[in-house]
């Protein structure tokens, strides 16, 4: 993203219909390029190199590759500063998300992030629970937890398939 | 006055002090919590991942709580905004909430819409009420200064948070500091983020956005920095170190929880709130009320 110059022919017009389709993601086309975003966003003012309405004029140009591929998309810290101020109710926090998961369909994910899911169907939790957990909640009085699995492995079953059918398919490649 | 309790993830694993805090709170404002052991992850860290699985887990959540009646009340920003913006968007759609309840099918389990979620601080302020609060202060923290951190899921999205205070200059928690008594200092930077959304991907800019904000409760040299989140607290607390360190910067920030600083005020001791368990601390404090 650090190209100055857009090269509208590598131009797909269909990534913004398709980041509209998704929930969170149909506010995008009211951007008129104000900027508020930006002079809001926290992430910005520590990074300047990041910059929300740069990202939504690239998705609106369809520069698919370059902003999926794109490590901004993941600086997102999700402050919710540039929703609050937007003055066309674009929900840029939302649209970070969504184009964060089509960047994990195509392919783009931080380990960091998928190692969580094995991590939720293991336990139901980001924390594993033990005695050693238990025996230090009981020691100030405080109740045991416990680790209800079975539902996430039924419902993370989609997901971690999929995931692990796109690292398949990365290793192939 | 009930409400069901949402551990969450991180704070009854890294934060006992916070829930330690929190119980008593509760109790000495006749709030009971009620434990429910099915809970599971509310589905936060999915969402980058993909949303409908985040909403999906959520959704679990909101149903099991559903059985109870009660409203849900959490110590967790991320777990308060991510199960409200879940219980919103299944109030509010239909498709959605059907599609969500055919998949909470496998599991014996269904949806059904008006679940009410609240972060823990805002259930004080909204239900519990101040004049309620305060009328319970047996002794006053009066001469003790703290600067108020917000966070940012506690008040936003504001769609869904509901407008019960202003995302943009907030007072809540200013308020609920001075009901014990204490002064809230505005250091400017109290509805800053954290950055802890970050950590994972971008250290050194998760830091940055730390370091801003304990640099400004660091200048005003406050008794401590005032938190409500355990997000917040992994970077404010859990990073500060690391953040002097690599700024090769003198910081030392003190950090609370709210229901610590409360706690006091209701007349529990610093050992029954779990200061112990804070990690940059400050003593007077603790020796003062000890």
């Amino acid at each position: 993203m650090a190209e100055a110059v857009i090269d509208l022919s590598r131009a797909d017009l269909g990534l913004a219909e398709e980041v509209a389709a998704r929930p969170g993601g149909a506010s995008l086309r009211a951007c008129f390029t104000c900027g508020a975003c930006t002079a809001a966003c926290q992430v910005h003012r520590q990074g300047p190199d990041y910059d929300p309405r740069r990202i939504i004029r690239l998705v609106l140009l369809g520069q698919r590759e370059e902003v999926l591929s794109s490590p901004f998309i993941w600086q997102c810290a999700t402050c919710y500063s540039c929703q609050e101020i937007c003055p066309m109710g674009v929900r840029f926090a939302d649209l970070s998300f969504v184009l964060k998961n089509l960047a994990v369909e195509e392919g783009y994910s931080p380990p960091s992030l998928t190692a969580q899911v094995e991590l939720l169907r293991g336990h139901g939790r980001l924390y594993e629970i033990t005695d050693f957990e238990n025996q230090k909640r009981t020691d100030l009085g405080l109740p045991e937890i416990r680790e209800k699995a079975a539902d996430f492995q039924v419902m993370l079953a989609d997901l971690s398939g999929r995931l692990a059918g796109r690292a398949e398919a990365e290793s192939e490649a | 006055m009930k409400a069901l309790f949402f551990p969450g993830c991180t704070v009854p694993v890294r934060n006992l002090n916070y829930e330690l805090a929190a119980r008593k709170v509760a109790q000495a404002l006749d709030l009971e919590l009620v434990d429910e052991p099915g809970f599971g992850c509310c589905g936060f860290p999915l969402r980058s991942l993909a949303v409908a699985d985040s909403l999906l887990l959520a959704a679990r959540n909101l149903a099991l709580a559903g059985a109870s009646g009660l409203p849900l009340v959490t110590l967790c920003s991320a777990c308060a905004g991510t199960l409200a913006e879940a219980a919103h968007s299944l109030d509010h759609d239909e498709a959605v909430r059907d599609q969500v309840n055919e998949q909470l099918a496998q599991l014996g389990l269904s949806y059904t819409p008006g679940q009410r979620v609240f972060h823990f601080i805002r259930f004080l302020v909204t239900e519990v009420g101040l004049d309620r609060i305060e009328a319970k202060v047996v002794r006053s923290l009066k001469g003790w200064r703290f600067s108020p951190h917000y966070g940012c899921h506690y008040l936003k999205p504001s769609q869904v948070s509901g407008g019960f205070d202003d995302p943009h200059r907030p007072v809540t928690l200013k308020r609920l500091i001075e009901i014990t008594g204490a002064e809230s200092i505005d250091d400017g930077r109290t509805a800053d983020c954290c950055g802890g959304g970050l950590l994972g991907l971008n250290e050194e800019l998760a830091n940055k956005m730390s370091l801003s904000r304990l640099k400004a409760a660091g200048d005003r040299e406050v008794d401590g920095l005032v938190l409500i989140c355990p997000f917040c607290n992994v970077m404010l607390e859990g990073q500060q170190k690391k953040i002097g360190k690599q700024f090769d910067l003198p910081i030392k920030v003190p950090i609370f929880f709210y229901p610590q600083i409360l706690g006091l005020a209701l007349g529990y001791s610093p050992d029954e709130l779990g200061f112990k368990l804070n990690r940059v601390k400050n003593k007077e404090l603790a020796e003062a009320f000890g």
